[in-house]
């Protein structure tokens, strides 16, 4: 029974996450992501790590993903060119990425590690719930805790400033130039992006 | 299960985020990608904690979840001052350290 739920958590966490690759509309990568990271909220669960599951599905698919899905509202789906910048990126990449599997995989399973090909250890019944975690978080990981609040409102912080930020009048008109003459000295020949992502002269020229 | 195949299917999650990280230019595919890894990484975290039978690697994958937490809020702020400029949301072309 638990090997057909790994299973099938499994198969949900690959497709979502070569659906994030694959998909063209950036919408739908983030549509992929949420499947799989419910996928991996179930594997999680199947690990006895209830309060992880638990935060993976609140955390991540119910506060990070909506923010991602409120920018890609707000940006708009990106004109990505079909053809490779760099001749045979792919090809390289999938080649890539196929060793680095193979030699992830062979350092992990030779490692000599006994209990790799074990279920691991019997736990007791409280192992990875709330209780056991939040014990661990305020005493033995306070610190770090505290730290990771900390990090949390610079980010947050950090965000509002970067995104807040007014162009300033000089700036723009060079910054627009400069990234309206990039797309030309690309090698390859790549055509430059559809007239809405480029910025037109008359843009400069307002501020 | 073996945990042999929790850290497998880790590996060839991380594998895939890797992928696309190579081969697509949207910034906002790239940070998706990199939230692959983070949790093909927070997998291999939890299962070497089941391995072992210590929780204390759970409190590494929540504090990996806060950090990746984080790095999507900068990065996503980061997008939209890219787009508030009117420069163009293609890592090619946005090569050029300035501005």
């Amino acid at each position: 029974m638990e090997g057909v739920v790994f299973f099938i958590a499994a198969i949900g966490a690959v497709v979502g996450a070569i659906g994030v690759v694959a998909a063209r509309n950036p919408f739908y990568s983030v549509l992929a992501l949420i499947a799989h990271l419910f996928s991996l909220a179930v594997l999680f669960l199947l690990l006895t790590a209830a309060f992880v599951a638990a935060a993976q599905v609140v955390v991540y698919a119910g506060a990070v993903m909506v923010l991602y899905v409120f920018v890609v509202a707000y940006v708009g789906e990106a004109h990505e060119a079909k053809w490779d910048p760099v001749p045979g990126q792919r090809l390289f990449a999938g080649l890539l990425a196929f060793f680095l599997f193979v030699e992830i995989s062979a350092a992990i399973l030779s490692s000599g590690l006994k209990a790799l090909s074990s279920h691991g250890p019997d736990v007791p019944a409280g192992f990875g719930d709330p209780a056991a975690i939040g014990n661990l978080l305020l005493e033995k990981f306070l610190v770090p805790f505290e730290a990771s609040s900390l990090l949390l409102l610079i980010a947050a912080v950090g965000a509002i400033v970067l995104a807040n930020r007014k162009p300033r009048p000089g700036a723009g008109g060079g910054v627009t130039s400069s990234g309206h003459s990039a797309p030309e000295a690309r090698p390859g020949g790549v055509a430059p992006s559809p007239a809405s992502q480029t910025p037109t002269p008359s843009v400069g020229a307002a501020k | 299960m073996n945990i042999s195949w929790y850290i497998v299917l880790s590996a060839l999650l991380f594998t895939i985020g890797a992928v696309g990280i190579l081969v697509r230019r949207s910034p906002m595919v790239i940070l998706l990608c990199l939230e692959l890894m983070l949790n093909a990484a927070n997998l291999a975290l939890v299962a070497f904690s089941r391995e072992v039978g210590n929780a204390q690697g759970q409190i590494f994958a929540l504090v990996v979840m806060v950090v990746a937490a984080c790095e999507v809020v900068v990065g996503l702020g980061l997008i939209v001052a890219i787009f508030r400029r009117k420069l163009p949301l293609d890592v090619d072309d946005l090569r050029e350290l300035r501005g």
